[in-house]
């Protein structure tokens, strides 16, 4: 219980006249540059962190982490409107955010989101709160080998559930795997993939891809549509944003289920993408609407959003507690802390209490604070979705284009994200998903790092993966969740009572 | 007549502007870019904001000043950026000796040689770390129970300042080492922590909270003297504490990564006389002071011939290790 008086003891920093000002105005700024194309949490707290320097390093940890949970919310809003993820751990909110807004059902889309992500974090904070220094040990033990099996775990998770046929799912993840290779590969140091273009020693930038995959491809397929062509017709209706919050306990077991994903995966770090993904595909397979998911379903967008935000708020702890940050978010704030004279580590929490649990106090008011903020801007937001197509369909490109430039002030980008958005267009007319695309993009690499830093320490044998009781675990959980829709497939034609002819037309909806 | 005198006021001003160059030398005349070859919240992003806060406070220029990240294909972004931009003034990279040693050993498509030397601005040390509870004691056991062959050590990057001087320990003191790449030395120094890895050479910065907090502890220092007394970091122990690998009997004298500050390249002397200028304003106020204490680096200012000296003395070592690793690329 010794937490519990040092969290009091916090709550007497964090809720101050001041501190809840800085609040405030953090989550309001970061709104603003998560909505904001090409922003994003990183480079607006970067943009913050000189303004810090002057501060006393608590007043600058509730400003900056209120400004990353303001933003988390803000990425949410381009997602699920625009179906341009402004984040890469927003990606699976589109999924069936964006079908739900289209669908004439944006406040709902967004008071459910909001919702869901602040039970994300709540959760994450308490975990923190209560479980510092067991969690801090659990992280520890995560060498290469075990990084692997997080990131193949998250893989299998989703290609084993996805909707779409199994051997278009292994395509888009190949390609995918091969445009995160292109520039310095970490193991050996040399470049490649770079088709003799210099700049693209730099890679291929997650936030270009996905404005093209999404916005401009979503755009394209919309332009051919006239379905798409007509505004939605949508009130302005604050009773449905609390209609949308009410209805959430409902899901419980979704609520919770995510939110034990982003914990672990937030701990150990697989980071905040990797799990929304991973909810989102075992949400998609244990649900009992599974075969609706993609099509505008409530739960499709608990899953995502609240393993997003319990991992990004779990993933503080390791920051604080080992020095490694879980996110590009947490890594500029570790940058600040170091500028601020404290040392991410170990000690932190004992020389530093003060500040280690100030700043746990603020992401419990903090997160609320943000909640209250965005739901009463939900109906503001989902309004946008009433102008017309004509004139949202230009201001999307433009937003695109913005956005893509701004990552690194960049032409080739701008180009990159063009052609982004004809492959996305083709990925959704040939019927191939687009989410293990992304998946691949973004943890493609770092899988593949883990890897090969593996088979250098075994020597390059395989028996790594097996060589202790948390790996193996982990392995057998990847592969049994690869397997999985095979041994079902296998073992249909025992079962009469379930027809294979009904699922497929729904089946053809499903696909992302 | 007022036509007139506006002409005569017009003629002055431009005499005026045409002389200024003359007496004050080149200045800034629009927002100046700091391109940190690191992503956020590495050491280079944290020195070129560092430099950024500096000039702002004390206002060393009228101009303002925007810190861009280009970090990708581990700083090669950065850099090629500052090839593209040759002759503009306004955009100043800063980095490390990554410049000279990544053309290399990796076929990145700029070399140091296209960019304007300013300054070297401080030196961060290396340092041999291993796991809190190992039982060797100095750096000799060290090497003795290295002598096993079953040794792994981790590091920043491949075939980069950490790996160099992970074979420069391999020959000199005759052992063969497993090298892991990691994407940074914190991810290495976690690593440690966890005892997934031996040992690591990471800087004083990246390793500080692991020590304090008793995950690993240094064994010895890569410089030819001890490091300048501080404030002890553990109950016991601060940075002069740490004895020097030669004095246990590893005999490497001096390996420093120096954080660097270029310009693009075909600027004129003027422009690069100001920057110099400027960084030197810098380090002369005490945030700068404080800055480097923090980040436990050594405060050094190498310019002109003699940074032209260090890189030339730098490459060549380096040049030896990468051939003998087979490193080099044709």
């Amino acid at each position: 219980m010794d937490n519990l008086s040092e969290l009091l003891h916090g709550f007497s920093i964090a809720v101050t006249v001041p501190h809840l000002v800085l609040m405030a105005v953090g989550v309001l700024l970061g709104i603003l540059v998560g909505v904001l194309p090409g922003l994003g949490a990183p480079n607006g707290v970067s943009l913050l962190l000189p303004l810090t320097f002057g501060m006393q390093p608590v007043s600058a940890i509730i400003l900056l982490s209120s400004m990353y949970w303001g933003a988390l919310f803000g990425g949410s809003v381009t997602s699920i409107l625009f179906n341009i993820p402004g984040e890469p751990s927003s990606v699976a909110t589109t999924f069936d955010g964006y079908p739900m807004a289209r669908d004439g059902r944006p406040t709902t889309a967004l008071a459910t989101a909001f919702g869901s992500a602040a039970f994300g974090a709540l959760v994450g904070v308490i975990l923190i709160t209560f479980l510092a220094s067991w969690v801090a040990q659990v992280a520890l033990a995560f060498g290469p080998p075990e990084y692997f099996a997080v990131y193949f775990l998250a893989f299998a998770s989703f290609v084993g559930m996805g909707g779409a046929a199994p051997i278009k799912t292994v395509v888009a993840l190949a390609i995918g795997f091969a445009i995160a290779a292109i520039g310095i590969d970490t193991v050996s140091g040399s470049v490649r993939l770079t088709m003799g273009i210099d700049e693209l020693v730099k890679g291929v930038n997650f936030v270009v891809a996905v404005m093209g995959l999404f916005g401009i491809g979503e755009l394209l397929v919309a332009v051919e549509e006239e379905f798409h062509a007509r505004a939605v017709s949508s009130r302005i209706d604050w009773a449905e944003v609390f209609r949308a919050v009410v209805r959430l306990p409902r899901h419980g077991v979704a609520l919770l289920r995510s939110a034990a994903i982003g914990c672990w995966m937030g701990i150990t770090p697989g980071g905040p993408t990797a799990a929304s993904f991973m909810s989102y595909g075992i949400a998609r397979r244990f649900s009992r609407r599974g075969r609706y998911f993609g099509t505008g379903e409530v739960e499709g967008i608990i899953s995502p959003e609240t393993a997003d935000h319990a991992a990004g708020t779990s993933a503080l702890l390791p920051m604080l507690s080992l020095g490694i940050p879980g996110s590009a978010t947490a890594a500029v704030m570790m940058g600040g802390l170091m500028i601020w004279g404290l040392n991410p580590g170990p000690m932190l929490f004992v020389d530093q209490k003060d500040f280690v649990w100030g700043l746990i106090a603020s992401m419990y008011v903090g997160n609320i604070v943000a909640v209250a903020l965005v739901l009463l801007t939900v109906p503001v937001f989902a309004a946008l979705m009433r102008i017309p197509f004509v004139v949202i369909a230009p201001l999307i490109v433009i937003i695109c284009v913005v956005g893509a430039y701004s990552v690194s002030n960049s032409y080739l980008d701008v180009v990159m994200m063009l052609g982004f958005g004809i492959v996305g267009y083709l990925f959704k007319k040939l019927f191939y998903p687009l989410a293990p695309l992304v998946l691949a993009i973004v943890i493609g690499d770092k899988a593949e790092d883990a890897f090969r830093q593996s088979m250098l320490m075994s020597k390059g044998s395989l028996g790594i993966f097996f060589a202790n009781k948390l790996v193996t675990c982990l392995v057998i959980a990847g592969i049994a969740l690869l397997l999985l829709p095979l041994v079902l497939q296998l073992a249909r034609p025992f079962r009469k009572s379930t027809s294979p002819t009904a699922e497929a037309p729904a089946q053809e909806k499903v696909i992302i | 007549m007022r036509g007139t005198s506006l002409f005569l006021l017009s003629v002055s001003v431009a005499v005026l502007a045409a002389n200024a160059p003359a007496c004050a030398a080149w200045q800034p005349q629009k927002p100046i870019e700091f391109v940190a070859t690191a992503g956020p919240g590495g050491g280079t992003d944290n020195l070129a904001r560092a430099v950024q806060n500096v000039i702002a406070k004390h206002k060393l220029t009228d101009q303002p000043i925007v810190v861009v990240n280009k970090g990708g294909g581990s700083g090669a972004e950065g850099y090629v950026y500052g090839k593209a931009s040759a002759g503009d003034p306004y955009k100043v990279i800063f980095g490390t000796s990554n410049a000279w040693q990544q053309p290399l050993v990796s076929k990145v498509a700029f070399n140091y040689t296209d960019l304007t030397p300013i300054a070297a601005m401080a030196q961060d040390e290396f340092l041999l770390w291993v796991k809190q509870d190992a039982p060797y004691k100095t750096a000799g056991d060290y090497l003795k129970a290295a002598a096993s062959g079953q040794f792994k050590m981790g590091g920043a990057q491949s075939k980069d300042t950490d790996e160099v001087l992970t074979r420069m320990i391999e020959k000199v003191g005759h052992v063969k080492l497993t090298y892991i790449p990691f994407k940074s030395g914190a991810e290495a120094a976690v690593q440690l922590a966890g005892g997934h890895i031996d040992s690591h050479v990471n800087n004083p910065s990246e390793s500080l909270g692991q020590w304090r907090g008793g995950t690993q502890r240094p064994l010895c220092v890569f410089s030819p003297k001890r490091l300048p007394e501080g404030p002890k970091i553990t109950a016991t122990e601060g940075w002069s504490d740490v004895p020097t690998c030669v004095e246990q009997g590893l005999d490497i004298k001096q390996y420093e990564q120096p954080r660097t500050v270029w310009l693009p390249g075909k600027v004129t002397p003027e422009q690069a006389a100001y920057y110099v200028d400027l960084m030197k304003k810098v380090q002369a106020t005490p945030e700068w002071k404080d800055y480097i204490e923090k980040t436990s680096q050594v405060d050094t200012f190498l310019t002109g011939a003699e940074f032209d000296k260090f890189i030339k003395q730098d490459l060549e070592h380096v040049k030896q290790v990468a051939s003998e690793q087979g490193w080099l690329v044709k």
